[in-house]
Parts: structure tokens; C-alpha cells; sequence
């Protein structure tokens, strides 16, 4: 089995701040980290390799520099990396990285099952895997808490929805995004470290993609970003003083006042 | 592709030097450089009050005929015989971007035996017509079915703009359906407005809330957004009235490759976080697992789920399903008590979008106190007791 992990480079959110003073963006100490998702992916292809005949590739599009979010996946056991990277990528909307990605799993070709993390913790959208799959014509399943093989050809799975967990039948090859309980990320070892050091990471820009530029980045994007604001500070705030049973009764008028339900 | 700069207007101030996230511009003496390092991410855009700094547009495509799509469409999200909130929100919403653009509201329902009451409930909320596709397949959701059912009736009606609520149903089949008629869609927006040439202007937070981003679809049709649940109003329109339309769409659109094998409902009310108007939530403050029964007892109060902070769900206190922030749910409820937890970034991004944000701590100094609309600087073993107690005496049950 082929399994192809797709992951992104982000700006550790945590990190990412608006000076209140300036309204401008803090970018002191700002890290790039795996978005802790693609973690989950990654350790659901770790989990079937344990137990499967399997071969994982890892891809992400992002710059240069997104090879070492490559490396560190490796480091936890990843058997090949390829980077997507081409200044034409530059500006890219989920369609525009969905096209890119969906060329990159076609000029592999042998790939039985596509794992992408819910989301990504930077853009949020939780598009790109849906739209993949959707390029790629073949199914998908979203929100994937558990895996399981039950012949040959097919993936059981149950996905977590607002209203509870639904088991669905899909046959392979599919795309599962999927979240947290899927498996707590394992951590690098020694060995894949050093292999990870050592791995010559191939970079696949338009022309190993069979891409035109105008299918990619902002030229092959159907959405543009026209305004980045910050958000509005919240200037409600209040404490609430005195002893704990005054704090009771205050914050239960308080909430009364603004109508919550349930009070 | 890179940011713009109109050197006629750019002062060499240096303000979007420091704002770039990725160390792109430089100032090299009066003249600003943008160098390859460029994501086109937009930011330092806004940050310049002179206007000097521009975004290249994004590609036009092939000729689309824009002006062939007409009207607003509103997925309603049909779960066991009623219609999710959300859609009503939206129909809400829908209504007054119709209005303001002079056209049509349509809402779309999409499920079987669908009763015909759902029909009114979306007409009273403002919609002029209502298309109802009834079919067997459609009885359980697929993102399959689902999708090919909403693209193949928007190839035929052509709305202009079309929206449905960022649940997990949404969320999961929207983007096949915008991948399937090769448009623009933006994910999980907090705000929609009309720009003066007709776009709609998609807001949505982005680096987990620390960034408001509007986004458009200038060039492709129809233009696509899922909106959060619980941001938008939901409004009647007194005596409104409108059609009801059933289409019979062909069986190949009712084809998938998936078969559905259970469906779970979660019976654990505490457990619906997204849903829920009351979430009340514990960290590492509460010491034990077993004095989660004090969050659990609030949250019975005031009929609202519970929530935990990943350093609880890493003790073991509660189920992964309750962990709130970046790797858990993302949720908005009218009311969040968050009890004992310190509001570790990672977690307020995942809850940092609720209308009244109460916050209880013995630390004065917990960062959760500064998103919090009402904090409570005590001892939550002291304090949530005392407030258990306050409103069962107000619900006369004590």
C-alpha cells in the first residue's frame, strides 16, 4: 500500500500576535512548525505501516525552506519526502494548492490512500483535502477518528460529525482528513533522525508537474485576500470583586442581564 | 509574484517592514524592495496609510459569463426530519444581501421525506423560493450525493452566491461542490457584506482568530462561502411569502462510492460542543478528574456541554471529544465559563469567538483574564460551588 501524507509548513500560531499599540503584527518569535494535524496524518500512516506492508511519502508545497517540516516527518519514521516548490506557487488559494497537490499525486501514480490533517492552524479552511479528492476523482472521508482495514480493497472508517460518530465503507484509493484521535503524533527516533539528515529531498516545481503558471499560485487561485484586519479588542471586560458568594450573585445578574440561556 | 509597490506614493516609512511575517521588504535607503520571500499574504496591504502597496490580482480564467448568474442560495442543512439553525441564520442573512443586491433568496433542501412544514419554516425566514430535492440516497449524508445533488442544481439555476452553514456537514461536502463547478470558496466566515460592484465580501478570522481576512471571488460563479453557525441573526419576515420548486435530478447524481455502515448519535448532551449555546470547560486547575463533576454540574444548570483544555485531556479527566482550542473543537457558544485553566493560546483560539467569555482563577495574572467579558479572581473549589448554589436557589431547586 502507498500512502501519501500531505503536509504544511505554518507559523506556529501561538506565536503570531497583533500589537495592540501599533495594530500591527508581532512577528518576534515566530517558529515554523508541522501544523500539529498533519502530525495526526502522519501518525495515522505510521499506524497502518505498523501493521501493514506499506510505503509513506510525505509532500507539502511551500517554499524552499519547507524541506525541514519534510525532515522532521521523516525523522519519525516517513520513508520518502517531495517537495512542491516553484515560485509560480507563491499566492496560492485552496483550489491553486489542490491543483498542485492533486499533480503531484498523479505523477506518482501508485498512490492506494491520501492522509491530510483536518485543517491547517494557520489558514483554517479545511478545503484543500476535500478539493484533492475531488481532482483526483475519488473519494473521500473527512474528520476521521479511526481506520480500519477490512479487505483488500476498501477503508472502514468513523468519522467524528457535530452529532456523533459515523462508520463509512470507502474504497481505496481514497483521501481521509483526519483529527486528534487518530493517535498522539510518536516522536522522531535516532535512527530516522540521521536518516531524515541524510535524505535527498527532490523538488518538484511546474515543469516536473506538468503545470502551466497560470494554473497555479495567485494566477491559478479563484479567491483573493482584498483586506487583513485585526480583530476588534474586546473592551466588555470586567472583574468581579468581593467575596466568593458576592462574585455568585453579581455574575449571575450579569448573566441574567445579557439574557444567556439556560439562567 | 509578489506584492506591489507604487513607489510614487510610498514614503520609505517603514511600517510594513516590520510587519512582514516573513522578512520580505526592505528599505534600501528610500527605496522599498520586496524580495522573492513574498507570499503574497496581504498584510503589510492595510498596514500602509499612504495606499502604496498593492496585491497583484488573482488570474481571470477562462471567460466566465458573469452576468448569467443570478440570485442567492442558501444550503439548508436537513438533519432527522428538521432544518439545522444555521440555515435559518443564513436565510436570515441571505435575506438582507438580496435585498441590498435587488434579487432573489433561494434556500435549498436536500434529504428524504422531507416535510413540507421545513418548506414555510425557510419561506418565513425570508426565502422566495425554495428547491427541494427528495430522494432515497439522500436519506443519510455523503459528501458524494451531496455535493454532485447541490453542483448539478446550481449548473442549472446558476445563483450568483451560495452559502451554507461551516458545520461539519458543511464544511466536509462544500468544497467538492465548488471543486465540481470549478469556483472560489472561503471557509468559515464571521461576516458578509455586498462591496459597491456587487462582490461579496467574505470575512473570516485567520492565525486562529489573531487576523480578521476579507476575501473575494471576483472572476468565477457562483461566489461560495460556509459561515460559522451562531454569528448571524436569525429574523422573520412577517408575511413574507414564496414558492416551493421539487426537482428530480438524474439518478447518476445520486451514485456514490462510500457506504454509510452506523450512524452514532452522540446521546452524551455535555459531549455536543459545537452546537451547544453554554459550554463550560476545566483545565489542569481542578487537580483531579473526579472534580469534574463540579463542571459537569454548572453545565447541567445551565443545560450546556462540557469543555476541557488539552492539559486536562492529557491527564486523562476527559475524553479527547471535549478538548477545546487549536487540535480540539473550535466553538462559539453565547456563554463560556472557562474554570480553572489559564487560557494558554493554543486554547483561546478555539473559543475565543464566544459572546460572554467568563473566566475563573485564584491567578489574577492567567491570560485568560484578558478575553475574558467577566473574570473571577477565587478559588474555583470555593467559587463554583457558591455560584451552583446561587442559581439553583434563583431555578428553586434548592
Amino acid at each position: 500500500m502507498h500512502i501519501v501524507v500531505c503536509i504544511k509548513q505554518v507559523p506556529d500560531t501561538k506565536n503570531v500576535r497583533i500589537d495592540p499599540d501599533t495594530h500591527t503584527l508581532v512577528r518576534q518569535g515566530v517558529e515554523s512548525i508541522v501544523n500539529p494535524f498533519d502530525l495526526f496524518a502522519v501518525e495515522a500512516a505510521l499506524k497502518l505501516k505498523d501493521v501493514n506492508e506499506a510505503k509513506i511519502t510525505v509532500i507539502t508545497m511551500g517554499p524552499p525552506q519547507a524541506s525541514e517540516a519534510l525532515r522532521d516527518v521523516m525523522s519519525r519514521g516517513v520513508d520518502e519526502a517531495i517537495l512542491l516548490s516553484d515560485r509560480a506557487f507563491a499566492g496560492s488559494d485552496t483550489w491553486a494548492t489542490s491543483t498542485t497537490l492533486a499533480a503531484a499525486v498523479r505523477k506518482m501514480g501508485d498512490v492506494d490512500l491520501i492522509l491530510c490533517g483536518k485543517q491547517a492552524i494557520d489558514g483554517d479552511t479545511a478545503q484543500v483535502g476535500p478539493e484533492m479528492a475531488t481532482l483526483l476523482d475519488i473519494p473521500y472521508a473527512t474528520f476521521v477518528k479511526a481506520i480500519d482495514i477490512p479487505d483488500t480493497s476498501h477503508l472502514k472508517v468513523s468519522r467524528q460529525t457535530d452529532e456523533g460518530t459515523e462508520v463509512w465503507k470507502i474504497p481505496k484509493p481514497c483521501l481521509l482528513t483526519v483529527i486528534k484521535e487518530v493517535g498522539e503524533p510518536r516522536l522522531p527516533s535516532l535512527r530516522h533522525k540521521m536518516r531524515a539528515k541524510k535524505a535527498q529531498i527532490p523538488s518538484w516545481g511546474i515543469a516536473e508537474l506538468g503545470l502551466e503558471p497560470e494554473e497555479v499560485g495567485l494566477s491559478g487561485s479563484f479567491t483573493q485576500v482584498v483586506r487583513v484586519f485585526s480583530p476588534p479588542v474586546r473592551d466588555d471586560r470586567v472583574i468581579i470583586e468581593g467575596t466568593v458568594a458576592e462574585q455568585a450573585e453579581q455574575l449571575y445578574n450579569l448573566l441574567k442581564e445579557a439574557k444567556v440561556p439556560g439562567i | 509574484m509578489k506584492a506591489i509597490v507604487d513607489h510614487q506614493k510610498c514614503t520609505a516609512c517603514g511600517v510594513c517592514v516590520d510587519v512582514c511575517p516573513f522578512e520580505a521588504i526592505t528599505l534600501q535607503e528610500t527605496i522599498l524592495e520586496i524580495s522573492d520571500e513574498c507570499t503574497l499574504c496581504g498584510m503589510c496591504v492595510d498596514t500602509c496609510e499612504f495606499g502604496a502597496l498593492s496585491m497583484p490580482e488573482v488570474g481571470s480564467g477562462p471567460d466566465v459569463d458573469l452576468s448569467a448568474h443570478r440570485g442567492i442560495w442558501v444550503f439548508a442543512e436537513w438533519r432527522e426530519g428538521t432544518v439545522h439553525k444555521v440555515s435559518h441564520e443564513l436565510v436570515s442573512a441571505g435575506r438582507k444581501l438580496a435585498d441590498k443586491k435587488g434579487t432573489d433568496l433561494s434556500a435549498v433542501l436536500l434529504g428524504h421525506n422531507l416535510d413540507p412544514d421545513l418548506f414555510q419554516e425557510l419561506i418565513a425566514h425570508g426565502a422566495d423560493v425554495v428547491y427541494a430535492v427528495d430522494h432515497p440516497e439522500l436519506a443519510h449524508f455523503r459528501d458524494e450525493t451531496y455535493s454532485q445533488a447541490l453542483a448539478e442544481l446550481a449548473r442549472r439555476k446558476k445563483p450568483e452566491i451560495l452559502l451554507a452553514g461551516a458545520t461539519s456537514m458543511g464544511r466536509s461536502f462544500v468544497p467538492r461542490v465548488a471543486a465540481l463547478l470549478r469556483t472560489g470558496l472561503t471557509a468559515d466566515c464571521t461576516e458578509l457584506d455586498m462591496s459597491d460592484e456587487g462582490l461579496l465580501l467574505q470575512t473570516r478570522p485567520a492565525f486562529g482568530g489573531n487576523v480578521m481576512a476579507t476575501i473575494v471571488c471576483p472572476h468565477r460563479r457562483p461566489q461560495m462561502a460556509t459561515v460559522r453557525p451562531k454569528v448571524m441573526k436569525t429574523e422573520k419576515v412577517p408575511g413574507h411569502e414564496g414558492r416551493v420548486e421539487t426537482v428530480d435530478l438524474p439518478e447518476s447524481t445520486f451514485q456514490s462510492r462510500v457506504e454509510v455502515l452506523e450512524v452514532l448519535l452522540e446521546t452524551d448532551q455535555t459531549a455536543k460542543l459545537t452546537e451547544a449555546d453554554v459550554i463550560v470547560s476545566g483545565g489542569r486547575g481542578l487537580r483531579k478528574g473526579e472534580n469534574f463533576t463540579l463542571i459537569e454540574e454548572v453545565a447541567k444548570l445551565f443545560k450546556g456541554a462540557v469543555g476541557a483544555s488539552r492539559g486536562a485531556v492529557e491527564e486523562g479527566w476527559m475524553p479527547p471529544s471535549h478538548q477545546v482550542g487549536q487540535t480540539g473543537r473550535t466553538v462559539a457558544p453565547n456563554l463560556y465559563v472557562a474554570v480553572g485553566l489559564a487560557g494558554a493560546i493554543q486554547h483561546v483560539v478555539g473559543m475565543q469567538g464566544s459572546k460572554i467569555i467568563v473566566a475563573v482563577n485564584k491567578d489574577p495574572q492567567a491570560p485568560i483574564f484578558d478575553i475574558a467579558t467577566y473574570g473571577v479572581v477565587a478559588d474555583l473549589f470555593e467559587f463554583v460551588p457558591a455560584l451552583v448554589k446561587k442559581i439553583k436557589q434563583e431555578q428553586g431547586l434548592a
